[in-house]
């Protein structure tokens, strides 16, 4: 998981310079904290508080906006309280739930993101943006992308201020198949538009798909433009093309795009990168319109569909623990689950309950880190986790009787014997899982005693490396 | 620095002070510095791209001058420009190099998609003609649409000679053409423009590795400079950019661009730090001469919004 996330973390080499844990990845930062609240079995909001710093930290680090994302964090911590997350079985994971469903709700989930056509065509489609977002990559993207769904796209360049853009448009517009109105950026930016929408009038071409020059949002010459020519031609659709390595100020440029236009949607392009995408984020909270395509590559073919889900993973650069998270809500008997903890509590933690709390921990699959969502075995590291020893360890409970599992002290030479047999393994081995079994239950006392003080860490046996 | 640049760096700036009104404008009288001024300034400094690491760097040390009691309001702007200042100042840019042996100074400019190297290529162009330099510009870009044209346009409006094959040629001969043609020509300044790719894009970064070997196949050393042209409003992951790029072609400085619009680009400052990689060239608009050479004590003025009107 760490290594997974380190992908990501563009600060994380800088762990070892400064000693700084706060630099370690999202996942194992959270895991960390999960841990900490699941191992206790009441928590203070104090640990709450603890978590949504590490989740503000991940954010910020994705690039949401800082205002973004102290409005999150806050309306989650409003959510957690309200929902009695503290005095869940598992608030380390519901607080995680409540954040990957608030994201998705800011990015939209569930809602429409198809193109809004017009009744009677044809259907004008604007691409808006800054300079060197991807407009008129997306612009022939989206007109391929049309015409495999029947339309039929007329692209019209109207920049006229950037050197070779109209051959730019021309030249990958042809290439995919796609019809463009072709001309020598003599006339205004307007008068191009007006003529290639006539063009397509005539020509019987459905959608008409406009490519505007770059321009900064500040630039009131060429916002005025913008405005005037949505004055004049009504497009049906404004797409704001926004790169997804765009920072804090995501925020300001795409604001001020949708205050002067009223943009209707929203691409998302370069996502093929490993930007994290906060940006998306950002341009929801202030624009509130659909983020309809991403673009994930500069052939004319690579534009995706979004999805609200998947960009809340990559946000979070946590798609492990998510996983893991879900993962364990299936399968965890939660019942099962709390009568164990119990037991551990009261101390009266046998084989045979050792057995099923492996029964769980497999069940979930050879995933490392989830020993650490069992109630009682927090302090786990994923790394601690050897799955061959879970099998090993699981071959010999099951060749035991109920009784032996519940009464491990009648276990004599001859009862070991047939249990290795029956294990296929060695009797030092059987001998071996009963002494750490019985330095487990010492382990599970002294924890006790820590839990109500302070958090120790120490290993389980079996699971050692 | 000629005064046009100054306005015109200032224009920027006052646009970027104009943006936000940040909590070390508001400051007024002399206080002890209180946990609240310094979660404000905390904000800003987040506003301001430059990450959530550094940005905690700076107020614990900001924190720790306050908690001595050595901290008040006034003196509050002064430290933190001294605490943004000292990463950028160490290892001063070295001056363009004009070479002596006669050869061309060969540089290669990289970066993602869209970030600015054409224009920023026709920028420099412009502005070593006009300090008597013959330059030549090599189409290296041979993959997207019409990137040659627009290169072609560039060398018209900057006089600077141009070397290319049609799209979709190699790269690798195009850039071999073009350092051979500047050596026989004897050619100042050879700026080769490479095509946009995101930096983690394996196939990519090797390709860019061997146009950097082929370009020393031709000339000893070449390239003297590889520049990475970054997007002002690129956001943390502006470091990922520095540290793959470098690895494929070790980055001599960055060209910051876009710094026209609202963005500040503190991401810099991170790629400062980690990398030693200065910011040497900002670009502040889409003309020729748009071009300023970097000043870390504006650019730093910039991000705090603290920018002094020159006029
Ligand atoms: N990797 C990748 N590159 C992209 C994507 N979309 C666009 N690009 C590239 O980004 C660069 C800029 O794209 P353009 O379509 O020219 O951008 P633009 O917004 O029209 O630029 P201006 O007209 O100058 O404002 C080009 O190199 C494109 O190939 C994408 O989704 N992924
Ligand atoms: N406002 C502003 N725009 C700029 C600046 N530098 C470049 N641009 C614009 O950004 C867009 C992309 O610039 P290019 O020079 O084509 O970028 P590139 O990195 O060569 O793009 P690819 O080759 O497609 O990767 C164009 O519209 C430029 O006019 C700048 O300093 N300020
Ligand atoms: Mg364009
Ligand atoms: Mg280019």
């Amino acid at each position: 998981m760490e290594a997974g996330y380190c992908r990501y973390n563009p600060l994380f080499s800088k762990v070892d310079r400064l000693g700084d844990c706060v630099l370690e990845g999202l996942s194992d930062r959270l895991s960390g904290v999960v841990r900490n609240l699941t191992g206790k079995g009441r928590v203070s909001e104090g640990v709450l508080d603890e978590t949504l710093r590490e989740i503000r930290m991940a954010l910020l680090e994705a690039d949401v906006h800082v205002s973004v994302v102290t409005a999150l964090v806050s309306g989650v911590r409003e959510r957690a309280l309200g929902e009695a997350v503290l005095k869940s079985l598992s608030p380390g994971q519901q607080v995680i739930k409540i954040v990957r469903d608030e994201l998705e709700k800011l990015l939209g989930a569930g809602e429409n993101r198809q193109i809004d056509f017009a009744p009677k065509p044809p259907t004008i489609i604007m691409m808006v943006g800054l300079q060197g977002s991807g407009k008129t990559t997306t612009a022939a993207k989206l007109g391929l992308s049309l015409k495999k769904t029947g339309r039929y796209p007329y692209l019209v360049p109207a920049d006229v201020y950037r050197p070779a853009a109209i051959e730019q448009l021309v030249r990958v517009g042809t290439a995919a198949g796609l019809n463009v109105y072709n001309h020598d950026g003599s006339a205004t930016p307007l008068e191009i538009c007006r003529t290639g929408i006539l063009e397509a009038r005539r020509k019987g071409f459905d959608t008409v798909i406009l490519d505007t020059a770059g321009r900064l949002h500040i630039d009131e010459t060429l916002m005025g433009e913008l405005t005037e020519l949505k004055k004049e031609l009504a497009p049906k659709e404004i797409l704001f093309v926004a790169d997804s390595m765009t920072g804090q100020d995501a925020v300001r440029s795409a604001g001020e795009f949708h205050k002067a236009l009223g943009v209707s949607g929203v691409v998302l392009t370069k996502m093929d990168g490993d930007a994290r995408g906060g940006a998306a984020l950002s341009i929801r909270h202030v624009t509130g319109v659909p983020i309809k395509y991403l673009g994930v590559g500069e052939k004319t073919s690579e534009l995706e569909e979004f999805h609200p889900d998947r960009l809340v993973g990559r946000i979070l650069g946590m798609g492990d623990v998510l996983t893991l998270i879900e993962k364990a809500e299936e399968t965890i008997d939660q019942d099962e689950a709390v009568a164990l903890e119990k037991k551990m509590r009261k101390n009266q933690f046998s084989l045979e309950d050792f057995r099923s709390q492996i029964r769980m921990v497999r069940k979930m699959g050879p995933l490392s880190g989830i020993v650490s969502m069992l109630p009682g075995m927090a302090q786990v590291k994923d790394a601690d986790l050897d799955s061959d020893a879970l099998v090993r360890v699981s071959a010999i409970l099951d060749s035991m009787t109920n009784r032996e599992r519940q009464q491990p002290q009648i276990l004599n030479g001859s009862r070991k014997k047939r249990i290795a047999r029956g294990a296929g393994r060695s009797v030092p081995e059987v001998n071996r899982l009963l002494k750490q079994f019985s330095q487990m239950k010492r382990m599970m006392k002294q924890a006790r005693n820590i839990q109500k003080g302070k958090q120790g860490r120490s290993k389980l046996p079996f699971f050692g490396k | 620095m000629a005064l046009g640049g100054i306005k015109k760096l200032f224009r920027g700036l006052t646009r970027t002070r104009e943006s936000l009104t940040t909590s070390l404008q508001t400051l007024v009288g002399n206080r002890p510095v209180d946990e609240e001024t310094l979660e404000d300034l905390e904000v800003d400094l987040l506003a301001a791209d430059l990450g959530p690491t550094l940005t905690r760097e700076v107020i614990d040390a900001l924190r720790v001058q306050a908690k001595k009691g050595s901290l008040s309001t006034a003196d509050l702007r002064p430290a933190l420009k001294e605490l943004l200042m000292a990463d950028l100042r160490d290892g001063k840019q070295e001056d363009r190099v004009v070479r002596s042996d006669g050869r061309p100074h060969v540089v290669f400019v990289v970066g993602v998609n869209g970030s600015g190297k054409t224009t920023t290529i026709g920028k420099m162009a412009a502005r070593e003609k006009g300090a008597g330099r013959s330059v030549m510009m090599v189409a290296a870009d041979t993959f997207r649409a019409a990137a040659i044209d627009q290169l072609e346009r560039w060398s018209e409006r900057s006089g600077a000679d141009f070397v290319s094959q049609r799209e979709g040629a190699d790269p690798a001969s195009v850039v071999f053409d073009g350092l051979q043609a500047a050596r026989a020509r004897g050619t100042d300044l050879v700026l080769v423009d490479t095509a946009g790719r995101l930096h983690t894009k394996v196939n990519l970064m090797a390709e860019l590795e061997k146009l950097t070997r082929v370009a020393r196949k031709v000339i000893d050393d070449a390239p003297d400079e590889v520049l990475l042209v970054l997007d002002a409003t690129t956001g943390q992951n502006g470091l990922n950019q520095a540290k793959n790029f470098t690895k494929a072609a070790t980055l001599t400085g960055v060209v910051l661009t876009k710094l026209d619009g609202t963005a500040k680009g503190g991401v810099t400052l991170g790629i400062r730090r980690e990398l030693g990689v200065p910011v040497r060239m900002v670009g502040v608009g889409e003309g020729l001469d748009d071009l300023l050479d970097f000043d870390a004590e504006a650019f730093v003025d910039g991000l705090l919004g603290t920018a002094q009107d020159p006029s």
